[in-house]
């Protein structure tokens, strides 16, 4: 298909629900949106897809009323609408779903989806009608939730849900949700396309943001990429491949495959022995767990969010107190006291990204070249003499990883924050890659990053085995583990419950041990 | 919010404050009666217009410099020291007694020791609710401000019980043996040529300026810098790069209040020759305005102290030369304060809107 077609995917007999004629939009220097058209037809789940930086999230916010574009056209419903605010997006009967829910956490879902539509300066009436009403879309949707239920106590999909209640309570008609599935776990996000394919069936226009191949494959009509702020073209679903979508996202082929050589496992360089880690407030996390990595093989952990990885990661990295035996190289590695702590670690010959780069990995206010240094700021090879840093050689170092792995921009002082997802985390990967770690530990290596950025992360890994490195790797996403793990442990409620062979097991087998139904109780 | 650009942020964000905060001065001098351009031009005339006024603007700012620099080190570890005012008078205690102990031969040897000995005082005063912090989580915010209700309480009862000389009456020391008198400026040759008459500002000025120079180094070119930057932006990622919060804590605040202390060589040792009661009049809580107006750099920190000095030195004159009251020298030091420090975001926003970029020309 050729790139910049206008858009007309869908039979226009009836009005579109949403159309956007030359919708531009820049910052500054940076063009965000370049003369968009869009239509999206009634009744219809219409995908925006695209990599992190591409402008979806700025258009839908020009929709919302939270940007004035600088030239284009909204229509709604065929009618030519202005909107400034975001109230007249919902008087337009907009409504958004974001990626951070804006809900008080203290307050009840009821009182969550009255706040800012109450009718009067009484609240009787009002929560009353909303309990109604509440009621009804329960039935009709699927969307149940408690309505006298505090938010706070409520799981991420369940907010989540509540954030579309208060859509629909305000007579939205088109439902906006941008990256919704991120915070979920499959059979949340499962749900939520259920719960999305009946708002469809019910004549409501819902637009799906998402950067994820496969929830566009199995949620939505039509889809539209966008890339680097203009928008390629607008499909149906059904007649497109994953493989052309990526292909359109990043404007080259994309390898979706992790290609890969068998592994030659060789020594023992990690040996975990009945390793328990408690929490703050004295429960046990992680409770009594065993396994060995050998150099040049890559060890995957699978399992739901919350099952005692991230404790692993955080015990074996230094930052957390454990109890338990882990053998590193043959050197028993102290898991309390002064002498547990990252730099120790790192001087054992351990690398470690984290699973959440923004807050443990990063620095996000310091630049990329201070960030090189995190972590290994004392190294011979950054200091001018005993008493200071050699600030022109961390920028130099960082210059060679920056090109070395592709971050854009590569520009060294630029801060942290200031990159995209996935070149913040190109940032980290090469930092701990090229420590030269004997053992290397990743948590959710390509969380949040761009379809271009996880081809290049997983081959870096796979790069890193075959240079006969151990390598442990968590991930929640089943695939990544699938693809990339040469052997497969499967956690629940913090102990393994087996391993298991990628070229033998299945999806299914591995998320019977990720619900804790069967196991070997190793 | 629009970002605004370098120079704009860093430039032209003080100075509109400045302005603000002098409109709305104007206006409250206007609202008892005064000419608020005779006031400005008393204050100018008296801090800046002449060599003599400068010298008493370089003094003040000399206390508010160390002070200032004491408030940015411990902020770079997102430690909020407001306890410089009693580490400062703690600073005077240390710098009192080794100017004692000794009959000191000359100041260039009395110098030395009563840095150490400000500086060991200072810290030590930090040290405690550093400590409370690091290990049991006390708000250091808190802490910091007990001890300086504690301090001051500390000194009245040296002063009155202990170091003050038998017969005499008011709570103080005995005078410093005179080879501890600091130079001032008009006792040093070539600035004598500038500053003819006696002024206060003395060789600690100097001192302040190295201290500028190597909390500059400190902050941006060590490795412990880089740690209690690290620390102070992220305590979380800085245990994941193996920096201890125990030792970023104690180091950052023991620096501070090594700053607070060395103080008292500008008031106590170069300008009063005695240490006396309150000694340090406030510059402690100076210094988290200056260290708030200066951004947190050494640099901004130093212009922020010379412009809390021309105020000092200034409010000063116009108690002398004008029937305005004295504390108006304070509601104009809180209106910078609150325009500088508080309300600088708003100033910002509304630059935004001045460099904001032009929209696009309608694509046809």
């Amino acid at each position: 298909m050729g790139g910049g077609r206008p858009t007309s995917a869908a039979p226009s007999s009836r009005p579109f629900a949403i159309e956007l004629k030359g919708i531009s939009k820049s910052f500054g220097p940076v063009q965000a949106n370049k003369d968009i058209n869009i239509a999206v037809p009634k009744g219809t789940i219409h995908g925006i897809i695209g990599e992190n930086g591409a402008g979806k999230s700025t258009l839908m916010s020009i929709l919302y009323g939270f940007y004035k574009a600088d030239a284009g056209e909204i229509f709604v419903n065929g009618n030519l609408t202005a909107i400034p605010d975001s109230q007249s997006a919902i008087r337009a009967g907009i409504g958004m779903v974001f990626q951070h829910f804006k809900l008080v956490q203290n307050f009840t879902v009821l009182e969550n989806v009255v706040l800012g539509a109450e009718d009067g300066a009484l609240l009787r009436p009002s929560l009353a009608k909303a309990r109604k009403s509440l009621q009804d879309l329960a039935q009709e949707y699927e969307l149940d939730v408690d309505p006298d239920a505090l938010v706070e106590d409520l799981s991420v999909g369940h907010q989540q849900r509540v954030e579309i209640l208060k859509a629909l309570y305000r007579q939205a008609e088109i439902l906006i949700l941008d990256e919704p599935t991120g915070v979920l776990t499959p059979a949340e996000a499962d749900h939520l396309f259920r719960i999305l394919k009946g708002l469809r069936d019910q004549g409501k226009t819902v637009i799906l943001i998402t950067h994820k191949l496969r929830e566009i494959m199995e949620a939505t009509d039509n889809v539209s990429v966008m890339r680097r702020g203009t928008m390629v073209g607008t499909v149906k679903t059904a007649q497109t491949s994953p493989e052309e979508l990526a292909e359109l996202m990043v404007g080259r082929k994309v390898l979706l495959e992790v290609e890969k050589k068998p592994a030659h496992p060789g020594k023992v360089v990690l040996s975990v022995q009945d390793l328990r880690v408690k929490d703050e407030i004295g429960v046990e996390r992680l409770k009594g767990v065993s396994f060995e990595i050998r150099a040049g093989e890559i060890l995957g952990i699978a399992g739901v969010a919350g099952n005692g990885q991230s404790e692993l990661l955080a015990a074996l990295g230094g930052i957390q107190r454990a109890a338990g035996t882990v053998t590193m190289n043959g050197a028993v590695l102290p898991l309390v006291g002064a002498d547990a702590n990252g730099r120790a670690r790192r001087e054992a010959g351990i690398g470690h990204v984290p699973e959440d780069r923004q807050t443990l990995g990063l620095i996000m206010d310091f630049t990329a070249w201070e960030n090189v240094a995190f972590g290994y700021h004392n190294e011979p090879k950054y200091q001018k003499n005993s008493l200071l840093m050699d600030n022109d050689a961390i920028r130099a170092d960082t210059e060679k990883k920056m090109a070395t792995f592709d971050v854009r921009p590569p520009i060294p002082t630029l801060a942290a924050k200031n990159f995209s997802g996935g070149n913040q985390q190109k940032i980290v990967v090469a930092r701990e890659i090229e420590s030269d770690p004997d053992l290397l530990l990743i948590g959710q290596p390509t969380r949040g990053v761009d379809i271009g950025a996880i081809e290049f992360i997983h081959k870096q890994i796979v790069a890193l085995r075959d240079a006969g490195k151990a390598i442990l790797l968590v991930s929640v996403e089943l695939d990544e583990i699938m693809s990339l793990s040469d052997r497969i442990a499967v956690m629940f409620d913090g102990r393994i419950m087996g391993f298991r062979d990628p070229e033998t097991t299945n999806e299914r087998e591995l998320g019977l041990l990720m619900a804790g139904v069967s196991g070997d109780a190793a | 919010m629009t970002k605004l650009p370098t120079w704009a942020d860093v430039v032209l964000v003080p100075l509109i404050s400045l302005a603000l905060a002098a409109i709305i001065s104007a206006f409250v001098l206007l609202g008892i009666g005064q000419s608020p351009t005779e006031a400005f031009w008393v204050m100018v005339d008296g801090a800046l217009g002449s060599a003599y006024g400068w010298g008493y603007t370089l003094y003040y700012a000399t206390s508010f410099i160390f002070t200032g620099l004491a408030v940015t080190v411990a902020f770079h570890g997102s430690l909020f020291n407001i306890g410089g005012e009693g580490q400062a008078q703690l600073g005077g205690l240390g710098v009192a007694l080794v100017c004692l102990a000794l009959p000191w031969p000359h100041w260039t040897m009395a110098l030395p020791a009563a840095m150490v000995g400000a500086a060991l005082f200072g810290a030590a005063w930090a040290a405690i609710p550093a400590l409370l912090q690091a290990k049991r989580g006390s708000h250091i915010v808190i802490t910091t401000i007990m001890f300086n209700y504690i301090a001051s309480a500390l000194l009245i009862y040296l002063l009155v019980n202990v170091l003050r000389p038998a017969g005499q009456m008011d709570p103080a020391t005995a005078n410093f043996p005179p080879g501890t008198h600091l130079p001032t400026l008009n006792e040093i040759p070539i600035l004598n040529l500038i500053f003819t008459k006696k002024v206060p500002a003395n060789i600690s000025l100097f001192v302040a300026l190295i201290c500028c120079w190597l909390v500059w180094l400190l902050m941006w070119r060590t490795r412990l810098g880089y740690e209690i930057r690290a620390f102070g932006k992220s305590e979380k990622a800085a245990t994941y790069a193996g920096i201890s919060s125990f030792k970023i804590i104690m180091i950052a605040m023991l620096i501070s209040g090594a700053l607070s202390g060395l103080m008292a060589i500008n008031n106590v040792m170069g300008e009063s020759g005695r240490l006396v009661q309150n000694a340090s009049e406030g510059a402690g809580f100076i210094g988290i305005a200056v260290a708030l107006m200066g951004r947190n750099h050494p640099l901004g920190v130093l212009l922020a102290a010379i412009l809390f000095g021309f105020l000092y030195q200034g409010g000063a004159e116009l108690g002398l030369w004008t029937t305005i009251p004295i504390e108006l020298r304070t509601v104009v030091q809180g209106l910078v304060i609150l325009f500088t420090g508080a309300l600088d975001q708003m100033v910002r926003m509304m630059l935004g809107v001045f460099f904001r970029p032009r929209p696009q020309a309608r694509a046809a």
